[in-house]
């Protein structure tokens, strides 16, 4: 009896004030040691000098929406230049007219990228609609059926030229990564031998080298009269660079499955692609979620490469309305506005990583 | 090799020595009955000769246990079984088809030999009653409603069907290797191979395992059990295999091999593990 009320005595008991609400909170993470409090205070000294003239100049003295006369004559952020040239800059020099079809596409990737994130609307049907946009993107941009104008591919430019590189790049240098990454452990020493000097070859390259071998050499090697354009050569080289390094992460994973569940599924009958489609490959793909986001994020980032082989992506984009005369000047704006869209793009693959990895945590 | 796998058929004679496994049981005990006929096997890992001249035969229905000390070689025999060890000399016929190189022949072995191995070796990303269907959908592609209906009743079998909807990380070590031995079963196995089932566990779930063994072998089902548990061995087994440094040094039935070892290392190994 004695224990019982000892018992609820203690449950009522409320903890220190000082340990809880907003006071709580400040003292222990603010304010826990005199260095912390040191770096406390030093910061928010330093953010009182740096925020208030931020706001003023990309918020008050601002302009959205003038000419590039006015901008220069405030002392403001000139927004401007990126409202007057925004269809420029994210689809370049695609037909004016046309330029309803790499927006769909933008809208598309967008729209299915964020409606992927949440892993419990994953479905069979989300996984066609997938597939289906991808053929459509792949018929939307250079036209030619349909009624639709056809545009050279040379033409494909700015945001959607950034994001259908990444796309496709990510999509097929993903599996093939896997597979080489099965190569590089096959029993069979052909294929190993050739996933191996596959792998390391690559690897040894910059991806600087590799577009350059892909816009300039390449094209050497076809017989005459037939040409790759040039985005599918970047496409290419993006693709073969990405796929060596995921498959060397993938490696890291059927490694890290332990040989008891070789066995186990071996055991059972099961045949190699059985088992590897049905217990190493889900593991081993699900230890890897970190690294291999890490590397499809780099390469969405180094898809900004293919400006050195005289591609028109977002960043290319950019710079050529900063060459215009009336633009001049305005490049932190612009370059500002490129970078919190390379941002979000990072940014939510990397979120995403991590609702997969708790949705599939076990 | 080449001979055919799918029957243990004669392959017409084209190699004499292994034409028909049926003619060289013959020679063996109990032919028409034996399911495994280990003749002359060797296996060396690199330079290290770890099973040396062993010769088997286990009848449809014979409860074998395996002791012998650690290093001794009875889990690479075992293994060897199935194919999770390759063996450089020797037979291994298992349910009259022939171990070799040949893929699909091991495959095939594979589907009919059961195994339970030391660490269950679940899939921890499949849940319990997918760890059981898994097989018999993809191997013996049975449909998926039959393959759950038999999964439902081995579950309860070895009184777990509760557990049927969890993952293996929810489960004891004991539930585990209950769910390994279900696993096993829904194949229908001819041969249930357990490599040291017990050893991982904790003392007190080891009995609920050696429950769902002596059940299994009381219905009739032929087992390789690798153990040292000597009451299993004792109350089951119809021989008792004693191996040391990759030989059999001594077999014999529980009754004669538990009072009157014959070999100086068995009664040492036996002074050393019954207190």
């Amino acid at each position: 009896m004695d224990v019982s009320l000892q018992q609820t005595s203690a449950m009522d008991v409320k903890p220190p004030v000082t340990s809880v609400g907003v006071l709580g909170w400040v003292r222990q993470n603010l304010f826990n040691g005199p260095l912390n409090s040191i770096l406390t205070i030093v910061v928010v000294l330093v953010l009182v000098r740096i925020v208030p003239p931020l706001f003023k100049w990309a918020l008050v003295d601002s302009l959205w929406t003038s000419s590039g006369a006015a901008c220069k004559a405030t002392t403001g952020a000139c927004w401007s230049v990126l409202t007057h040239n925004a269809r420029f800059i994210l689809f370049g020099f695609y037909p004016h007219d046309q330029q309803w079809r790499p927006l769909c596409c933008v809208i598309l990737i967008v729209g299915l990228f964020l409606y992927t994130r949440s892993p419990n609307r994953w479905s069979k049907g989300l996984a066609i609609a997938w597939g289906v946009s991808l053929v459509a993107m792949g018929i939307l941009m250079p036209g030619g059926v349909l009624g639709l104008q056809p545009v050279e591919p040379g033409q494909w430019s700015g945001i959607s030229l950034t994001l259908l590189l990444s796309l496709f790049g990510l999509t097929v240098a993903y599996p093939l990564g896997v597979i080489l990454a099965l190569g590089r452990r096959s029993r069979l020493p052909a294929i190993k031998a050739m996933s191996v000097l596959y792998i390391e070859l690559i690897r040894g390259v910059p991806l600087i080298s590799m577009l350059f071998m892909a816009s300039v050499m390449f094209p050497l090697f076809l017989p005459e009269g037939i040409t790759v354009n040039k985005i599918l050569r970047a496409q290419a080289a993006i693709i073969l660079f990405t796929a060596a390094y995921i498959a060397e992460v993938v490696r890291g994973g059927l490694q890290a499955v332990p040989r008891g569940q070789y066995e186990a599924a071996e055991s059972l009958g099961l045949d190699y692609y059985q088992k590897m489609r049905l217990i190493i490959l889900p593991q081993a793909l699900k230890i890897v979620i970190p690294p291999t986001v890490g590397i499809l994020v780099s390469a969405f980032k180094d898809t900004s490469l293919v400006v050195i082989i005289g591609l028109f992506d977002l960043l290319k984009t950019t710079q050529v309305t900063l060459s215009n005369p009336e633009w001049m000047g305005f490049s932190t704006e612009a370059f500002l506005f490129i970078a919190v869209l390379y941002f979000l793009g990072c940014f939510s693959m990397s979120s995403f990583s991590r609702r997969l990895e708790k949705a599939l945590a076990r | 090799m080449d001979h055919d796998p799918q029957t243990g058929m004669s392959p017409t004679g084209k190699k004499p020595f292994m034409s028909d496994p049926t003619d060289s049981k013959s020679e063996t005990r109990g032919s028409a009955r034996t399911i495994i006929h280990i003749a002359g096997l060797h296996k060396w890992y690199g330079d290290f000769h770890v099973l040396k001249d062993i010769n088997l035969d286990v009848e449809k229905g014979e409860r074998i246990v395996i002791c012998g000390p650690s290093g001794s070689g009875k889990s690479t025999l075992i293994r060897c079984i199935n194919r999770l060890e390759e063996h450089q000399r020797g037979r291994i016929v298992v349910d009259n088809i022939e171990l070799t190189n040949d893929i699909k022949n091991i495959e095939k072995i594979r589907a009919e030999v059961g195994m339970v191995f030391q660490h269950f070796n679940l899939f921890p990303h499949l849940s319990i009653l997918e760890n059981l269907t898994l097989g018999p959908i993809w191997v013996r592609k049975v449909p998926k409603a039959e393959a759950e209906q038999t999964a439902m009743y081995f579950l309860q079998k070895v009184h777990i069907a509760d557990q049927a909807r969890k993952y293996p990380g929810q489960l004891s070590g004991g539930q585990q290797q209950r769910v390994a031995i279900a696993r096993s079963l829904c194949m229908k196995p001819k041969v249930m191979l357990f490599d040291e089932p017990t050893s991982a566990l904790d003392p007190e779930m080891v009995k609920e395992v050696l429950d769902a063994m002596i059940e299994l072998a009381e219905e009739g089902m032929t087992m390789l059990v690798v153990s040292h548990e000597m009451g299993f061995a004792k109350s089951v087994a119809h021989r008792v295999l004693f191996m040391d440094s990759g030989q059999v040094v001594e077999q014999n039935s529980p009754e004669e091999f538990f009072s009157q070892p014959r070999h100086e290392r068995t009664k040492l190994f036996l002074s050393q593990i019954l207190h």
